[in-house]
């Protein structure tokens, strides 16, 4: 990408980020007036919930969009959209938690113990902190590519697991959480596809770092 | 003479590279604030699945001429009624939408009149009642009693209703009767959620025959003083107050007594997670959650959820020695 180009999209990042703080802005403007309905703790939570899913597809997609369509410019929004998705995932938590369970720490624990929907969702948070921790410049200088990329890889697994912790969660219902599944499936496919049509491109990008 | 056209003083004139920038700034500003409206507007969208826009509370109908309440108790102490407006928009109806909100928008394709009532099984004689010569029976009584959902929020709610022990007397059971299977109309055109197979329709429910005979045991055609919107299962649905909600099933259309325990809907599809008896009991976890505590709609923070639903003193008995966490 020319410098003149990549100029021309200096907009586009503070753009997602400030697109993506507004339903956190929503849902706060919206429980203020009374408008999530009859129980706006639940409706809270199954927002923020689905939200930080969203931003993980979203974050998932940068990448098969560039080996389908051959756009690069979502690349540079992985991060946001990433850190997004840890903000919105620790609201949902820290919801739960907080104003939920009222911070009774035992019945959170017991929850978390006890109930494989709760301790899937957890483990997806625990295990999408260290992703937001290393999420800068100098975390991937100082890891080094390879191991960056290796830790980053982690978001599928945890992409898996949100979708897990959804399906787990409904009744009934299914239909919705599926969905969502099948569409990280087709974008873990199109990485797999990708990866077994150009396997040099895949085993260079470490050996470059380290050597 | 020549008109004078005064020239801007050089220092005046914008350089051209800050015209172009001013240019690039504007150009920038916009697909800023385009590409952040939408994708702000476009995430709200499709995290808010659609309860973005709740519905309206049905608006009072006038007093229908089926509704004289011969006497009114209280069973849900100095609690206060959870106001009309959440009771009758936050639903689990599935016959008329998943999410809580859609029965009060879907509910318009509900006929509840002409309305009649099959009854069948071990009594003296199998009919087809009309429910308005069913209602003319009875009394009509306004019991006010909590409701707690399986999912772990309740409310208060002053139903308007007839005993089904008052009912079932008039049927006259056999003594083979050892259950009251309840079942819900299953019409597509009337509730579409049936359309699609979330459950197996129609739903189902069931009580034991002293559990059905007990004075609580409600059969409630109103709530609030007027009648059952479709929402809540217009026009006739059970009222069990110290069970989990989902025992009270809505739009009854058939009554049969029978023998041995009916397949009731939620048992069938997950008995692990919904028993028969289906007793509030907070020391029997959900596997999902617990039901030590509930949500009051309306109220911040949570309270302790009561053995029975805080009707142990009536119905306690019906259950002395069995195991509640066997038989949850």
């Amino acid at each position: 990408m020319s410098p003149a180009r990549a100029r021309s999209l200096a907009w586009l990042e503070p753009a997602i980020l400030a697109g993506s703080l507004v339903p956190f802005f929503a849902i706060a403007y919206r429980a203020a007036r009374g408008l999530l309905g009859p129980n706006p703790i639940a409706t809270a939570l199954n927002q923020l919930g689905l939200l930080a899913l969203i931003f993980l597809v979203a974050c998932l997609a940068c990448t098969p969009a560039k080996i389908v369509f051959g756009v690069t410019f979502p690349i540079r929004l992985r991060k946001t959209l990433g850190l997004s998705a840890f903000f919105a995932a620790l609201s949902h938590f820290l919801l739960y938690a907080v104003v939920d369970q009222e911070l009774a720490l035992s019945a959170i624990a017991r929850d978390v113990g006890k109930r494989p929907f709760i301790a899937v969702g957890f483990l997806a948070l625990v295990l999408l902190a260290p992703l937001a921790l290393t999420s800068t410049k100098q975390s991937l200088q100082r890891l080094g590519f390879a191991r960056w990329k290796r830790l980053h890889r982690l978001v599928y697994g945890i992409a898996m697991l949100g979708i897990v912790h959804f399906t787990l969660r409904v009744k009934a219902d299914t239909r919705e959480p599926l969905v969502w599944g099948a569409i990280v499936a087709v974008l873990l496919l199109v990485r797999a596809v990708d990866a077994a049509r150009n396997p040099k491109a895949r085993s260079k990008a470490p050996r470059a770092v380290v050597g | 003479m020549k008109p004078r056209i005064e020239e801007p003083k050089a220092s005046e004139i914008t350089p051209e590279d800050l015209y172009a920038k001013r240019r690039e700034f504007l150009r920038n500003a916009g697909l800023f604030a385009a590409t952040s409206l939408a994708w702000g507007t476009g995430l709200v969208a499709l995290s808010g699945r659609g309860e973005a826009d709740p519905p309206k509370p049905p608006a009072p109908r006038a007093p229908s001429p089926g509704l004289t309440i011969v006497s009114r108790e209280r069973y849900a102490g100095d609690e206060p009624d959870t106001p009309y407006e959440a009771a009758t928009t936050y639903n689990n109806f599935y016959e008329l939408g998943i999410s809580k909100s859609d029965p009060a928008k879907n509910g318009s394709s509900l006929r509840p009149r002409p309305w009649t009532v099959r009854v069948e099984g071990e009594i003296r004689q199998a009919r087809t009642l009309d429910l308005d010569t069913l209602m003319g029976w009875f009394g009509l009584e306004e019991r006010v009693y909590r409701m707690r959902c399986v999912e772990a929020w309740s409310m208060v709610i002053p139903w308007v209703g007839f005993p089904l022990a008052a009912l079932l007397a008039k049927l006259e059971p056999t003594s083979r009767a050892k259950f009251v299977e309840l079942t819900s109309l299953f019409d597509p055109e009337q509730l579409p959620g049936q359309d699609r197979d979330v459950l197996p329709w129609p739903y189902v429910e069931g009580l034991r025959m002293d559990e059905a005979m007990n004075p609580l045991t409600l059969m409630a055609v109103g709530l609030y003083g007027k009648v059952l919107p479709a929402q809540n299962g217009a026009p006739l649905r059970l009222v069990v107050p110290w069970k989990y909600g989902f025992k009270g099933v809505k739009s009854i259309v058939k009554i049969r007594l029978v023998e041995s325990q009916p397949r009731t809907t939620w048992n069938r599809v997950a008995p692990d997670e919904y028993g028969f008896y289906a007793n509030v009991n907070p020391l029997v976890d959900h596997p999902r959650w617990s039901q030590a505590t509930e949500r009051r709609i309306g109220e911040l923070s949570r309270r302790k959820t009561l053995p029975f639903n805080g009707y142990a003193r009536y119905v306690a008995g019906l259950y002395r020695g069995m195991d509640l966490t066997e038989s949850f």
